[in-house]
């Protein structure tokens, strides 16, 4: 069987050192005037004119019509289908942006596992990654802001220590002295709690092993978010917000495509790209190298000289979750 | 079965009906409605960005009222066991009470979860046949399908009874005694699933220990009967309905040994916790101590105690049990400590903190109270309606015109015992 290979690409090795820290500080999720945003006078304004528009009309505004409501699930799709439930998709993606898209729905290749890692010893907590990724895969910018990639700041003095970990660092410069940084997204669980707790089928684990959801199926109970022992998985409090010129033109149905608000979302190792042979983005944002990605089943791929050569560990191993997604020290 | 168009006709003359109070007391339901339908309404428009739910903290005070008010369905059948099992004469009129309470919770349950969807508009993605449950796996299709077959059964139950009573006719034991002996693993299924669905969650330490259902159960047969018996009191005034004061004092001494159970169960998961003292003992600490400058829920969880443990002594000691001042207040603080402990207590901090460490400090928005109060408006709605037709067809005021007539002859007798 041939695999196939992910190109090689410059993996910016040697260029390691004091980076600066030019990407700003994630939006805090912390809200203590229990008041959340957008407010003011447009969020009464706002509630005004819905009062009097009624619940159950609002309800359901903003979802896709009849043809959505009684369409099967996504794996039950012939091909004509698929291709009516795309093209429907990028219509809307040219009513809400006014931008041509392309929405694939690429495969899992057979022979094809993905598997990542990344290196501590090399990360400086730069967000390089988190901001690339932001960018990739359409994620809403700000009010409310989602990032998949989640960098915690740790004490060197207390190692791998989630008590002594800062989500919202703020820093002139990284790395900090004293300090260590360790990124969080989907480790794509080969026991996934979240496929477990899902109770629509909404999330489930694609032959590749990327974990996907179907935001047109979702229905934003938030199981999922409970189950996930890693705060990979993000909702949608409300309407995303991403400008037309910020949009990624080239979509996967399980990937980027824009999400409505009220629906949960996550890291899909980039699948319209690295089903198509690319790296995931994070990756090649990162200026250090600390990021690597293959094809677990074949015994030539970066992630598996990386295990093979050096040592690897899983994030909350006691956990059972199997992660393929794994942290190890180069250095 | 001739007589259903009469019934509802007499069903609607009895709800329209009414002195002074009771039309403001509807008034003051409809207004509560009205709040909630705004609040869900602007909710519904700008999303659960409304709430102050966040990714850190992302099920909270609806889920937390649901749990609750899971509890006050599911003790019901506190009400059922020794009526119809050990055929303990006092309890047993006040049964059908008891099933109408568990209605009226079942429907804000449902409710709570609908508000607390972020696309309500799919919810036939989960419903069989139409949809594609994720069935046997996944924890909430067990909870939606227990709660609606307790809900249905709960209704077969009343309705069947009610209507039997109406046209005076006695009810047949082989049609009822199998659905109540049904709706008593239904009903400790209904808490016993909802608490699964947290405890299976090996993410949240909190809420994975196994104790987590029998305390759900031990704290439900302390908040369902607290509310019964102050109804109980105020429809012995308002429809001089026969309610002796023995089956009260029973369901407080049952309540008494739930409650000696719930802190017997706390202490045990306090011990644990605080004993091993490992990395999972931050949710516990979280709550009952704060961490750093995070105590929004501390005032919470010693409030909860302390309404808990004076309410286990009143209802322990005979004397203060059978005065029905003390016996009122002990009703009033077990509702306060099981709503808080089921509510604040329980949900929050199961996510603080996080699963990667942070501490987002939650507390509900003026939109999340507002569509509580709504909810709590329908199901005190439906409660009141429910009684309103239940309470004269069982104190014989409310019949139908003549049994005879509107028998059908088709209709099986029913045999009399």
């Amino acid at each position: 069987m041939t695999v196939p290979r992910l190109p090689v690409l410059d993996d910016g090795v040697g260029r390691r050192g004091q980076g600066p820290a030019d990407e700003p500080a994630p939006e805090r999720a912390r809200d203590p005037g229990g008041r959340a945003p957008p407010r003011g006078q447009e969020g009464r304004r706002a509630f005004l004119q819905t009062a009097a528009a009624g619940a159950a009309l609002a309800a359901f505004s903003g979802c896709g019509g009849l043809d959505e409501f009684f369409r099967r699930h996504f794996r039950e799709l012939g091909p004509e289908e698929l291709k009516a439930v795309l093209a429907r998709i990028e219509r809307r993606n040219q009513e809400r942006f006014g931008r041509a898209t392309t929405v694939r729905a690429d495969g899992p290749r057979p022979g094809v596992e993905f598997g990542y890692g990344l290196d501590l010893s090399r990360c400086v907590g730069c967000r390089r990654c988190v901001y690339a990724c932001a960018r990739e895969n359409n994620q809403s910018r700000r009010h409310p802001q989602i990032h998949w990639i989640q960098v915690l700041e740790m004490d060197k003095d207390h190692g791998v220590d989630l008590t002594h970990a800062d989500l919202y660092y703020e820093a002139d410069a990284v790395p900090r002295p004293g300090k260590f940084y360790f990124p969080v997204q989907c480790q794509q669980c080969r026991n996934p709690p979240c496929v477990k707790a899902c109770p629509t089928r909404a999330t489930w684990q694609e032959q590749d092993g990327i974990v996907v959801v179907d935001y047109d199926w979702c229905i934003g109970c938030r199981c999922c978010m409970s189950a996930c022992p890693y705060g990979a998985r993000h909702f949608n409090w409300a309407q995303p917000t991403l400008a037309p010129e910020e949009l990624n033109p080239d979509q996967h149905y399980l990937g980027n495509r824009p999400r409505p608000k009220g629906v949960v979302e996550k890291c899909t190792f980039c699948i319209q790209r690295t089903r198509r042979g690319l790296y995931p983005a994070c990756l090649e944002a990162c200026p250090v190298g600390a990021r690597k990605f293959g094809n677990l089943l074949d015994p030539e791929s970066e992630i598996r000289k990386v295990m093979e050569t050096k040592r690897v560990f899983v994030f909350k191993e006691d956990l059972a979750t199997h992660p393929k997604f794994f942290y190890f020290y180069a250095t | 079965m001739s007589g259903i168009p009469g019934f509802l006709l007499g069903c609607g003359r009895e709800v329209t009906t009414g002195r002074r109070g009771y039309w403001l007391w509807v008034a003051f339901l409809l207004a509560s409605i009205a709040v909630g339908a705004a609040c869900y309404a602007y909710q519904a428009r700008v999303g659960l960005i409304a709430t102050n739910m966040r990714d850190d903290v992302s099920w909270a005070f609806y889920i937390g009222n649901f749990t609750f008010l899971v509890g006050v369905a599911a003790a019901a059948v506190l009400l059922v066991v020794p009526a119809y099992v050990y055929q303990w004469k006092p309890i047993k009129e006040v049964v059908v009470l008891g099933e109408l309470l568990a209605v009226s919770a079942l429907t804000m349950c449902l409710l709570f979860i609908l508000v607390d969807m972020g696309r309500p508009d799919r919810f036939l993605h989960i419903v069989p046949l139409v949809g594609t449950p994720n069935w046997p796996r996944s924890m909430l299709t067990w909870d939606a399908l227990v709660l609606n077959l307790y809900l249905l059964l709960n209704l077969a139950l009343v309705l069947y009874l009610l209507f039997k009573t109406y046209r005076g006719r006695p009810y047949s034991k082989q049609v009822f005694l199998p659905l109540v002996l049904l709706s008593i693993p239904v009903a400790i299924s209904t808490h016993t699933v909802t608490a699964f669905l947290y405890n299976g969650m090996a993410a949240r330490p909190y809420w994975n220990a196994s104790i987590l259902a029998p305390r759900f159960i031990a704290s439900a047969f302390c908040s369902g009967p607290a509310v019964m018996i102050i109804l109980f009191q105020l429809l012995r005034r308002a429809f001089r309905f026969d309610i002796k004061d023995e089956a009260i004092w029973k369901i407080a001494e049952l309540m008494a040994y739930a409650m000696f159970l719930n802190l017997f169960l706390l202490g045990a998961e306090l011990f644990k916790e605080y004993y091993s003292a490992t990395e999972h003992l931050l949710y516990t600490r979280y709550f009952w101590q704060g961490l750093g400058e995070h105590r929004a829920l501390v005032p919470y969880a010693w409030l909860s105690l302390t309404c808990s443990l004076a309410a286990f002594v009143l209802f322990l000691v005979p004397r203060t049990r059978q005065n029905f001042l003390t016996l009122n207040l002990g009703c009033l603080l077990i509702w306060a400590g099981v709503y808080v402990e089921k509510g604040m207590g329980l949900i929050i901090p199961g996510f603080t903190p996080s699963t990667l460490g942070q501490i987002y400090p939650y507390t509900p928005t003026w939109v999340e109270w507002g569509i509580a109060v709504g909810v709590f408006g329908v199901g005190f709605l439906v409660f009141t309606v429910l009684v309103k037709i239940a309470v004269p067809i069982l104190v014989g005021s409310f019949t139908a015109p003549d049994p005879a007539r509107v028998e059908s002859p088709g209709a099986t007798p029913a045999p009399m015992h």
